[in-house]
């Protein structure tokens, strides 16, 4: 299926513009959550790896806003930074804050950024790790299935991310089970970020009522499908890296249809914030 | 001739057999020959390169700071991939040059408790804070196109394992010039938001950047002795002149305007800028831990190196394959 086939059928776009949106938000917050510990990580090594795979996420963002651009949306900078949260359509799982039980003093006006400020007192890393693992495991499941699917650009595009992606969970896979075993600090830490954000990582496959659509039109599988093909990849990496799942999780749902956690509000404050003072300009 | 191969024994004044190691090890730089870690090397060779590689690599991560706050803000997805690759980058080159710095016996631990300590020292421009987005702009395009002056120059020294670093360093460097220009051409033919935004970043910043190759040659203290080693090619005010000769025309085409107390007039004669004489004294203030920020970034530092400490524990543990006990639920999955 090409962008011109899209225009004899109005609810196939839709729904296809729907999932762009899902995918290209999730990418970017994820991105920029991660990028915010660009310069401040817990080791130098740790540093880079978290910018490189920051980068790739915003990459892949601009990426999916270029395919909605092409189906007639906005282009990818309006789209990034021309909409409100009620808006965008990324789960839960991205646009979670690190900051755990905030047990760590109370920031200090360290610089003029206050959420740096308080990664910097209060972030935890093992919660930014966890969610990084939860999700590019997502990210390799979802991509491998939209690498078969009926509309080739999107197919054309899974394909180019597959090598990216695939070094993100190997990032996950290596560090989790050193981790997870190590000290009895380290396996805290990852346990408690791993009980904190499953409700939210099974929440990256909420159900949409454009499922059948896609599914039926041969553009992405259904959700809940997805979401059993993650599980299975996830169990036996948990299980190595001496983790456990928490006890009756249900998902935490909503991003998908815009209504989100008040922290998203804060990532876009942070994100337009340059952008706002003047959305004509060419920064 | 006495070879020289012995590591580090004998290597001061003094020390038996160490006018003619010295002579010889001269002959050597002299010749232009790179000295390797396993060569003999006088002492203070060996301590001047430690201070020097040690401040370059503490710089870079402090350097990381400033630009860093402002990735969240960056107002594009191409500016904000691209400022993430740079201070990327910056990190990378910190680590890369601490590398450096173990090869000549100082641990990267050490190295970094002492920046936090502030018993060690950064360059002075990042004790600066970085207000605005144009500041973000300034930093990437002078100051990157300041510290490749330098960093190409030391390129050149006679240190092999910090000459190749730094060759790697010019490398990326040579892109975080691009996109700090590319910036500043977009701020200084934008809006007048734009443009006012920039002029301001310029009036703050023009005066840690005529400070950043450190004091003129009549007060620097270092200089000659680096020079005959090779560790340093050119001094501090030759690197200004280069860096001013190169940039102030650049500058006065995207109709940037420096200050007026400076007093810049171009003498053609000695192709040379001409300029009021920076306040030293505050500059070695500034540098000893007393600029605007200082106690900002190092308490930045401290916090994120204690909060990496349970990282660095548990990867020290699995590297040495030490495991705790799994919990007995472990292995039963859901
Ligand atoms: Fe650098
Ligand atoms: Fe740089």
């Amino acid at each position: 299926m090409t962008t011109a086939a899209l225009a004899h059928n109005a609810s196939t776009k839709t729904a296809l513009i729907d999932l762009l949106y899902r995918l290209g938000d999730d990418s970017l917050i994820i991105g920029h959550r991660n990028s915010e510990w660009t310069g401040i990580g817990p080791i130098l090594e740790e540093d880079i790896a978290f910018s490189s795979m920051a980068q790739d996420k915003i990459g892949h963002a601009l990426a999916f806003y270029t395919l909605l651009h092409e189906l007639g949306e906005p282009d990818p900078d309006t789209i990034a930074y021309g909409r409100g949260p009620e808006r965008f359509r990324c789960c839960s799982l991205v646009t979670l804050d690190i900051f755990g039980d905030g047990k760590s003093a109370p920031p200090a006006a360290l610089s003029n950024n206050p959420v740096r400020d308080r990664v910097v007192a209060q972030g935890d890393w093992a919660i930014s790790l966890v969610r990084q693992f939860f999700f590019s495991e997502a990210d390799a499941v979802r991509m491998a299935a939209l690498e078969q699917s009926a509309y080739e650009p999107l197919a054309h595009l899974a394909r180019k991310l597959r090598g990216e992606i695939k070094y993100h969970t190997l990032h996950a896979r290596t560090l989790l089970p050193r981790l997870g075993r190590a000290t009895a600090e380290s396996r805290d830490r990852l346990q408690s970020a791993a009980a904190a954000l499953y409700p939210h990582a099974l929440g990256m496959f909420e159900p949409t009522p454009h499922d059948a659509t896609l599914a039926d039109a041969g553009i992405a599988p259904a959700e809940p499908e997805l979401c059993d093909r993650w599980q299975r990849e996830i169990a036996p990496i948990m299980d190595g890296s001496g983790l456990v799942f928490p006890p009756r999780s249900s998902p935490v749902y909503g991003g998908r249809t815009g209504k989100h956690l008040p922290e998203l509000t804060e990532v876009l404050d942070a994100l337009q914030k340059v952008y706002r003072l003047d959305p004509t300009a060419i920064w | 001739m006495v070879q020289i191969t012995e590591k580090w024994t004998n290597d001061r004044p003094g020390d038996a057999g160490y006018e003619e190691r010295l002579a010889a090890f001269e002959a050597r730089v002299g010749r232009g020959d790179k000295v390797e870690p396993g060569d003999w090397m006088p002492r203070d060779y060996r301590d001047q390169l430690i201070r020097l590689i040690h401040v370059h690599a503490n710089s870079e991560i402090c350097g990381a700071l400033p630009e860093g706050t402002w990735i969240p803000h960056a107002p594009s997805l191409k500016r904000k991939l691209a400022l993430c690759a740079k201070v990327q980058d910056e990190v990378g080159h910190g680590q890369l040059l601490y590398r450096a710095a173990e090869t000549l016996g100082k641990p990267r631990e050490e190295m970094i408790e002492e920046l936090i300590s502030g018993k060690a020292k950064y360059s002075n421009v990042f004790h600066y804070p970085a207000e605005t987005w144009a500041d973000v702009c300034v930093i990437a395009w002078l100051i990157d196109a300041a510290a490749i002056v330098n960093q190409a120059m030391m390129a050149e020294g006679s240190y092999g394992p910090y000459s190749r670093a730094l060759k790697r360093v010019c490398y990326e460097e040579a892109f975080h010039l691009t996109h700090g220009y590319d910036m500043c051409i977009s701020m200084a033919t934008g809006s007048k938001l734009q443009r006012d935004m920039l002029q301001d970043a310029v009036n703050r910043w023009w005066k840690p950047i005529m400070m950043f190759h450190g004091p003129s040659d009549k007060e620097s203290t270092h200089t000659t002795l680096l020079m005959r080693w090779r560790i340093k090619l050119k001094t501090n005010d030759e690197q200004r002149q280069e860096f001013l000769r190169k940039y102030v025309p650049k500058m006065i085409n995207l109709g940037i305007r420096i200050p007026a107390e400076w007093e810049m007039r171009y003498d053609e004669k000695n192709r040379a800028w001409l300029y009021n004489e920076p306040d030293w004294e505050e500059f070695k203030t500034v540098v000893r831990g007393n600029g605007p920020v200082s106690a900002k970034r190092l308490e930045t530092r401290r916090l994120s190196h204690e909060h990496g400490r349970w990282v660095r524990e548990a990867l020290a543990a699995a590297a040495e394959g030490r495991k705790i006990p799994l919990p007995p639920t472990a292995y039963a999955t859901n």
